[in-house]
């Protein structure tokens, strides 16, 4: 009986990939476990095993092919004995599967229509995705500034468990590019102490999951030794990961930190949604005296944008971004959830409701100047995040509108947010437990 | 000792150490163990490929012998606990292989009903504490569970296993010290697979016998041979029955390989091909249970019923893992809280 081989999923987010290389051809006897191909991702490149044993029979996505789209069948395997050329129609390997949900694909670019947007101008543009725009960052940062390192697991020989450090290792080598063994409380303390005697480092966390391990160090040590130290003892030091729900990696690893650190004074809190804003705000942070969490988002890596080349762009810590101006409410958003607005303003655009959409970037400071603006012209807000609602982001940005344009308002302000229980695995429950569109769309309906 | 005497015996499975009957039957079982998570673990890598199971899935293909050789010296009522690789461990205590790979599936059916996946499965019925997804913090928790033993004062012991990346966090070394000072029955086992993710354990270790790393507070420790069960069974018993005598933790350094990826999406270019190959064909756990098998004068049609079975147990487990439904949507706001 003839099994079909199908382009494997190879990470919890890969959803198609290119095929490199083919190392069986047809004819070739395949053993389970042998490597018969080689395949690219955004992330790396990978080696297909077969699982099954048998003869290649036929190839059906020749070598080079990119895009090929996980499941697509992609090559034939004869069983022992059978011929090869009577394999015309292959039994499929699996039953059919209920698909992992997709997740929400943010627009792929802002609108050209930011008019409102107050932004300085940087010039020409290039379209690299946020994981490039972070590694460039830290490349510029690095080359500008000796006092400046990067440490963390993985961040050197592997290139980053997410591949945002590629490059570093080979340019700047292994004194300013640490690889550090699974201890997330000490070396994120020894980072800190360094940074309180004047070295300037960038910590990686794999995911802000891991940084709860260290979270002591980062709020009783980096937050607060300024201030007990009258001024004299600062900590330049930058926190960054992705943080945030991946996909489908369940509930210790799904939880969006933002208002545990914008909580926190003493600390500056970013995050960014597009390559511009990871480049320009990573390197903001970077320079910043003070320490500066930063939260990425590992969906967002891979996804690409288009970012000032400029050698100097940087953005400014505590300024919103206006993506796309709107008359009739105010969508407030950060990371991936811009991604969400900008979908949603879309729909409402097409059912006649012009949206406002705010990308904040920055969550501490908060630049409630522009949210405030905004409201007075729309009179509605809503704001939409991953995280629990409860003494969330939108629980905070909803009360200093209330504090400081309650007149302005012609409904109660309303929030979008993942709904309040721990991440589960399963896709179907997964997907509704994260905010989608049609949520932000039913939300504005509710009070325009 | 006469108190581990006394707890074999109750198990029924006395050491007679001679070659015999139950030397035989136990080097039987274990053969059918580990074959039956690596015929798992094959099929859940399978099903990961064709998009049924998602997220992080770390396979257990290659460390067989480790979780097998533990559990044969456990017996009614010890606790186990280890991190996110725990498919074998939770086929080892006895959990049921359709319900484990249905929770890979994220269907209703699967020990957690979907809502934990690869990382996240329990049973209490059978003293699996978990399926633990931040590196470390099951060490903590393990001590908890000896803990539990000591205060209620049975003779109940708990294996604590993890990886040797693990064991250089600090909440580990906390567990050392507090587990030793109350001289809690707790078997912390170092599952050294050498690699944690793409790190050597030279690389993140400045220990070079992990052995040796509860010393300082006076636990007794060893270094086992992962790759031959029986070594693993023998320092076992000697590892539980300290515990249950009570002369405090003990630690196992488990010497042991992977074959597969850290979880699916690892390139592996920190290892060759030729290393991996290596281990597979000189040291593979099942082999090397298999010609000891043939030795002790089993013969083929044996070994192939047990291959054929356990085959077509792992098969049932799978269209089990992709027929069940997937939890009701109400599910989604259940076991947050209990009521009170
Ligand atoms: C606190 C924490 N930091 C980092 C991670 C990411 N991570 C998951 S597994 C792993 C490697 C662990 O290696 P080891 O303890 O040797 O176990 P093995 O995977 O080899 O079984 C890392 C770094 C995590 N899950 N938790
Ligand atoms: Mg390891």
């Amino acid at each position: 009986m003839a099994t079909q081989i199908l382009m494997p999923a190879l990470s919890p987010t890969m959803t198609e990939g290119k095929l490199a290389r083919w190392l069986k051809k047809v004819g070739d006897e395949v053993r389970a476990g042998d490597v018969i191909a080689e395949i690219e991702t955004d992330k790396a490149t990978m080696e297909v095993e077969a699982v099954d044993e048998g003869k290649l029979a036929r190839i059906l996505v020749d070598e080079g092919a990119e895009g090929v789209a996980v499941n697509t069948p992609i090559a034939v395997l004869a069983a022992d004995g059978e011929d090869a050329g009577a394999t015309t129609a292959p039994k499929q390997a699996s039953p059919a599967a209920p698909k992992p949900s997709a997740e929400p694909a943010p627009a792929a670019r802002p609108p050209a229509t930011a008019a409102a947007s107050p932004e300085k101008d940087w010039g020409p543009t290039a379209h690299i995705s946020v994981r490039e725009a972070l590694r460039d960052a830290m490349a510029q940062e690095m080359r500008a500034d000796d006092r400046v390192f990067l440490l963390g697991e993985e961040v050197a020989q592997y290139q980053g468990a997410y591949k945002v450090s590629q490059g570093l290792l080979e340019e700047f080598g292994a004194r300013r590019v640490i690889d550090t063994p699974i201890t997330e409380h000490g070396f994120t303390g020894m980072a800190v102490g360094a940074a309180m005697n004047g070295l300037r480092p960038i910590v990686e966390f794999m995911t802000f999951n891991f940084a709860m391990q260290a979270i002591d160090q980062i709020i009783n040590s980096a937050a607060k030794t300024l201030y007990m130290s009258g001024g004299q003892m600062g900590c330049p030091i930058v926190f960054r990961g992705p943080n945030g729900a991946a996909s489908r990696v369940a509930a210790q690893h799904s939880q969006c930190y933002a208002s545990w650190y914008a909580h926190v004074p003493g600390l500056k809190v970013v995050a960014p949604w597009s390559s511009a804003d990871a480049k320009g705000l990573l390197r903001a942070a970077i320079r910043d005296p003070n320490p500066v969490i930063v939260l990425e988002n590992e969906i967002l890596y891979g996804q690409s944008f288009d970012c000032p080349t400029a050698e100097d762009f940087v953005l400014p810590i505590g300024k919103a971004k206006i993506e796309r101006p709107g008359e009739h409410v105010t969508l407030v958003a950060f990371s991936i959830m811009v991604g969400v607005a900008m979908k949603a303003a879309e729909a409402l655009a097409a059912q006649g409701i012009s949206a406002e959409v705010i990308n904040l970037r920055s969550l501490r400071p908060l630049d409630i100047g522009t949210i405030v603006a905004s409201v007075k012209k729309t009179n509605r807000i809503v704001t939409v995040e991953e995280g629990w609602p409860f003494a969330g982001i939108g629980a905070e940005v909803n009360m200093q509108i209330i504090e400081q344009c309650f007149d302005w308002l012609d409904a109660p302000p309303a929030r979008v947010h993942g709904l309040d229980v721990p991440l589960p695995y399963a896709a179907n429950l997964e997907k509704l437990a994260l905010p989608q569109p049609e949520w932000v769309v039913d939300a504005v309906r509710k009070i325009v | 000792m006469a108190q581990a005497a006394v707890e074999a015996k109750r198990r029924g499975k006395g050491r007679d150490n001679g070659s015999g009957e139950a030397a035989r039957a136990r080097l039987l079982r274990a053969y059918h163990d580990m074959l039956l998570i690596r015929r798992f673990e094959e099929k859940a890598g399978q099903l990961y490929g064709m998009g049924l199971i998602g997220g992080f899935c770390h396979l257990y293909i290659g460390q067989e012998a480790v979780v097998v050789g533990l559990q044969m010296a456990l017996g009614q009522g010890d606790q186990v606990i280890t991190s996110y690789r725990d498919h074998g461990h939770m086929l080892a205590t006895g959990m049921d292989p359709k319900g484990v790979m249905a929770e890979l599936t994220g269907r209703a059916t699967g020990y957690s009903h979907g809502k934990g996946g690869s990382m996240h499965m329990f049973s209490k019925e059978k003293n699996f504490f978990g399926g633990h997804g931040i590196v470390g913090a099951q060490v903590s928790l393990g001590a908890g569970l000896a803990f539990s033993n000591w205060y209620r004062g049975n003779d109940r012991v708990c294996l604590t296993y993890f990886g040797e990346g693990a064991s250089n966090q600090g909440q580990v070394f906390e567990s050392f010290n507090l587990a030793a000072l109350m001289k809690l029955p707790c078997v912390f086992v170092i599952e050294n697979n050498k690699y944690g993710m793409g790190t050597s354990v030279e690389r993140a270790s400045a220990s070079r016998d992990l052995s040796k790393n509860g010393a300082p507070w006076g636990i007794a420790g060893m270094q086992v041979d992962g790759m031959d069960v029986e070594a693993v069974h023998d320092a076992a018993e000697q590892a539980v029955a300290a515990c249950r005598a009570g002369k405090g933790p003990y630690l196992l350094e488990v010497k042991t390989y992977r074959y597969r990826g850290h979880s699916m999406s690892d390139p592996g270019k920190y290892r060759t091909r030729e290393e991996i190959q290596k281990m597979r064909s000189e040291r593979d756990c099942i082999e090397g249970a298999r010609h000891k098998l043939e030795g002790l004068g089993v013969d083929e049609a044996e070994l192939k019923a047990i291959d054929d079975a356990i085959k077509r147990q792992v098969q049932e487990a799978a269209d089990f893992a992709q027929s069940s439904p997937e939890p009701d949507p109400s599910e989604l706001w259940t076991d947050v809280l209990l009521e009170g």
